[in-house]
């Protein structure tokens, strides 16, 4: 109280100061006393009342109007103050949010972690970073007992914590299958029908599975709508789409899915992305799927974890460092 | 807490009546100029809240005058439809005006003491309290 007293006195020298000179310093310093005011959350209709305190104690024979006056502008500021108030409880409020959303985001990091194996003869590369804290593109990678790799790589329709919340379901029930049950379209049967179930209408998901089996060297996948990525033959020096056609997940209780198989040779890439990739977008313009292969054949002898590195940096660039989308992806190459 | 008077709520203009006898109410108690425009302003809103979605319902005023301390107890009360989620309406940022007035968290922080009791279907009834200082 003592203190505040001090400021109304403060508040007074200064006001004389600056009636008396019209000294810049004078408002200068009623700058600071604005700023330190807010810092101790002194509102509009307060700062009024000390002007009209000290304006009475500077010109006692202040006339009746302007002391009239200057409680109808008080009045007036009241409701500011209240606004003003009312937006540092949200400001704060705001924060904590954050704060807690950025602990769900660790917790989901957690959850989601997969382990980029080693696999004898490939090279794998892979990243997948979220357009906001938590991400809505997930991959994981499955080694078998049998030197094989299975590869997921999903996208869930829509952004943020709901999307987040339901890649970790997804996680956890592909978790459940046996090993025995993996093949790619009776996994992506059996998730349909944990989607389909579990998650609420409207929420659609999409997903590519893959399967490297070593002995035979061959490329098994099936595909829920997820966006087509890329086979690059090393013989015939030539990128082609990695068609596959089925349902996104959650629509339809029964969908069975398609599968496909591709002999791998020594040289030969796979590279699996999301929309988040092909979705990049500059300005008003979405990038052609075109321009996303010109991009990493530029950076298509680079070790795979570098290129997709590489392919991303570009990327967050062009979009000036903000991502629209969550951005996943994965690049795997069978060592010559 | 000696003596209680009223205002009816019926139509718009009876929120300056309350405002009115609530000024010179927080007067008489020795209020300074920004707390009077404060129990005002709170006095606006508990009556527009009962304007608006009671229908009618009074602000009744009792002065607090014992040995220890002065102050002004505002008490809206209405046979409205009541208050459904009282922690809702209590949330800064939530509105059914539109972002007009200050609502309910407005008036808590004008005041010094404020309760709600409401029953869905049978009315509301706040009593806040400015202390003089």
């Amino acid at each position: 109280m003592t203190n505040l007293k001090l400021e109304i006195d403060n508040y007074k020298e200064l006001l004389k100061q600056y009636i008396l000179s019209l000294d810049e310093k004078a408002l200068y310093q009623a700058e600071q006393f604005s700023k330190l005011s807010m810092q101790h959350n002194i509102s509009p209709e307060e700062i009024i009342n000390v002007h009209i305190q000290a304006l009475k104690d500077l010109y006692p024979n202040l006339p009746k109007e302007v002391d009239n006056s200057l409680n109808f502008l008080l009045e007036t500021m009241i409701s500011y103050g209240l606004a003003y108030q009312e937006f540092q409880s949200l400001r704060e409020k705001q924060l904590e949010l954050k704060s807690e959303i950025s602990v769900a985001a660790k917790m989901q990091q957690n959850l989601l972690l997969t382990e980029k194996p080693t696999i004898k003869g490939l090279d794998i590369g892979a990243i997948s970073v979220p357009a906001h804290q938590m991400n809505g593109d997930y991959y994981h990678f499955v080694s078998g007992s049998d030197g094989g790799l299975g590869i997921a790589i999903a996208d869930v329709i829509g952004k943020g914590i709901p999307a987040a919340l339901a890649m970790s379901m997804i996680k956890y029930s592909m978790d459940s299958f046996p090993e025995s049950q993996r093949s790619p379209s009776v996994i992506l049967e059996n998730l349909n029908r944990v989607v389909e179930r579990n998650v609420e209408p409207g929420m659609f998901m999409t997903m590519f599975f893959g399967l490297y089996n070593q002995a035979k060297q061959t490329f098994a996948y099936s595909s829920a709508g997820h966006e087509p990525g890329f086979y690059f033959d090393a013989k015939k020096n030539e990128y082609s789409e990695i068609a596959a056609k089925g349902l996104v997940l959650g629509v339809a209780k029964d969908t069975t899915y398609q599968e496909y198989e591709q002999n791998v040779k020594p040289g030969d890439m796979i590279v699996l992305l999301t929309d988040g990739v092909t979705e990049c977008r500059i300005g008003d313009r979405f990038i052609e799927r075109d321009e996303v292969l010109q991009v990493i054949k530029r950076y298509e002898n680079y070790p795979a974890q570098e290129a997709v590195e590489q392919v991303f940096k570009y990327f967050e660039r062009l979009q000036g460092f903000q991502l629209r989308d969550d951005f996943t992806l994965i690049l795997i190459r069978k060592e010559v | 807490m000696d003596f209680q008077s009223c205002v009816n709520i019926q139509k718009e203009w009876d929120i300056v009546g309350a405002r009115q006898l609530g000024r010179d109410k927080a007067k008489e108690l020795g209020f300074g100029t920004v707390d009077q425009a404060r129990i005002a302003t709170a006095i606006s809103e508990l009556a527009r809240n009962i304007y608006l979605y009671a229908g009618t319902g009074k602000i009744c005023f009792e002065t607090i005058n014992d040995m220890n301390h002065k102050g002004l107890c505002v008490i809206a009360s209405d046979n409205g439809p009541g208050i459904q989620d009282i922690s809702l309406v209590m949330e800064d940022g939530y509105t059914t005006s539109g972002g007009l007035g200050a609502g309910l968290p407005g008036v808590k922080r004008l005041m010094d003491q404020f309760d709600i009791i409401s029953e869905p279907g049978k009315g509301t009834e706040i009593r806040t309290v400015k202390w003089v200082r």
